[in-house]
């Protein structure tokens, strides 16, 4: 196990194993999240208090859940690559980060878009909100750091220390919920008693969650292998395999 | 693990450790300033300033909303164990009504009936279609709005 796991650092390992994982993950990302999108937007029912308002849920959240995930994924990389100088680990750490934003800043806008009708107001400075437009400050400074330092393995040991230094912003934005009285509702589904969500439109949702997750992960397989090849460039198995991808 | 990957995992540890210690203390510093409203009970027992702009949060008293002339509109505030009566003048959320949570901006008077500026809705974490709402009201169980513990 422990030498299987070794084997995927070496970065040519990684850009043909990575290759082949490619087609499947992306397969995996528009068919889960196509399912889960025609599901939750034209068969799941209408809120009973929102009416169809609610159905931006199925945007909202998974990018919300995944604005966390990714940081997590990205922390834990940053870890490795900090403690073990892991290079495949700084590159994942480097390319996630982008991803992370975006799906950070999805959720910040889908959000606003359903708070205006909803709560009255586009933004609140409540402890959910400013936590979570905190991990968009996060993953920006992140890519800043990145790409001030042209040296690419010192880029990546700066960035981790700030990538690990954010992670306290993480449990904060579950919890702030509960911690602090805020406009934004507690969680309907992350919770220990039953979801406080109705089963019929509650499938859709974890189908698009499972869908953004492909698509995290095929996004920064590629990502990473575009990243690999610079790094990598005038090695050998480079040349080789662009050799084959050319005729 | 050798001695040196020991000693930067230990690094790494000793940030992630003292940024959570450091948000800790300046969360219980700000305690009051990270709570978005005042609750009913709290303004009942004096925690909430008179005259300075606040904000206060509960559920819709049933039936004592007031349509006024224009835009006006009296109600009360209530998180199940004592009410704030409310005056407001302008646009209602959506989702504003009765046994509805919501979250007044505005400020005391002396015989503790707050003025506001602004009405939010404060949404809970139920989801449902209305046939299982109507089922749940025909038990008696609704409605689920719980936004005050």
């Amino acid at each position: 196990m422990n030498k299987w796991l070794h084997s995927w650092a070496a970065p040519m390992v990684f850009y043909d194993r990575a290759g082949r994982l490619l087609l499947p993950l992306w397969m995996l990302a528009v068919v889960l999240t196509g399912i889960g999108v025609v599901w939750g937007l034209f068969l799941a029912p209408a809120d009973y208090l929102q009416g169809d308002a609610f159905r931006i849920i199925y945007v909202h959240v998974p990018s919300a859940w995944m604005a966390m995930f990714v940081y997590m994924f990205m922390a834990s990389a940053a870890l490795v690559a900090l403690v073990w100088r892991v290079k495949l680990a700084e590159v994942l750490a480097r390319e996630s980060a982008p991803i992370g934003a975006v799906f950070t800043a999805l959720a910040l806008a889908t959000g606003s878009l359903w708070g205006k009708p909803m709560w009255g107001t586009w933004w609140v400075w409540d402890a959910r909100l400013t936590s979570v437009l905190l991990l968009l400050f996060l993953y920006l400074g992140f890519i800043g750091l990145q790409s001030a330092i042209d040296d690419r393995r010192l880029a990546a040991r700066a960035g981790a220390v700030l990538a690990l230094v954010g992670v306290v912003n993480i449990p904060i934005i579950h919890y702030s919920v509960v911690w602090w009285n805020t406009l934004h509702q507690g969680a309907s589904v992350s919770r220990l008693d039953a979801p406080a969500i109705d089963p019929s439109m509650l499938w859709p949702l974890l189908l698009v969650a499972a869908g953004f997750t492909s698509y995290f992960g095929a996004l920064l397989l590629l990502r990473a292998r575009l990243e690999i090849l610079a790094r990598e460039a005038g090695r050998r198995w480079v040349a080789e395999r662009l050799q084959v991808a050319e005729q | 693990m050798t001695p040196t990957r020991r000693r930067r995992l230990l690094g790494a540890l000793v940030i992630v450790l003292g940024v959570a210690i450091a948000a800790a203390l300046i969360s219980m510093a700000f305690r009051e300033n990270l709570t978005f409203f005042f609750t009913p009970s709290q303004v009942a027992a004096g925690e909430a300033p008179v005259g300075q702009p606040l904000r206060l949060g509960g559920l819709v008293v049933p039936g004592s909303i007031e349509r006024g002339e224009g835009l006006g509109v009296r109600f009360a505030v209530t998180d199940t164990a004592t009410e704030v009566p409310v005056y407001y003048e302008g646009v209602l959320p959506d989702l504003f009504g009765e046994n509805q949570g919501v979250v007044v901006r505005g400020s005391l008077d002396a015989s503790g009936r707050l003025t506001a500026s602004q009405v939010l809705a404060k949404h809970d974490e139920n989801y449902m279609p209305p046939e299982v709402a109507d089922a749940l009201r025909a038990q008696g169980a609704m409605p689920p709005h719980e936004m005050v513990r």
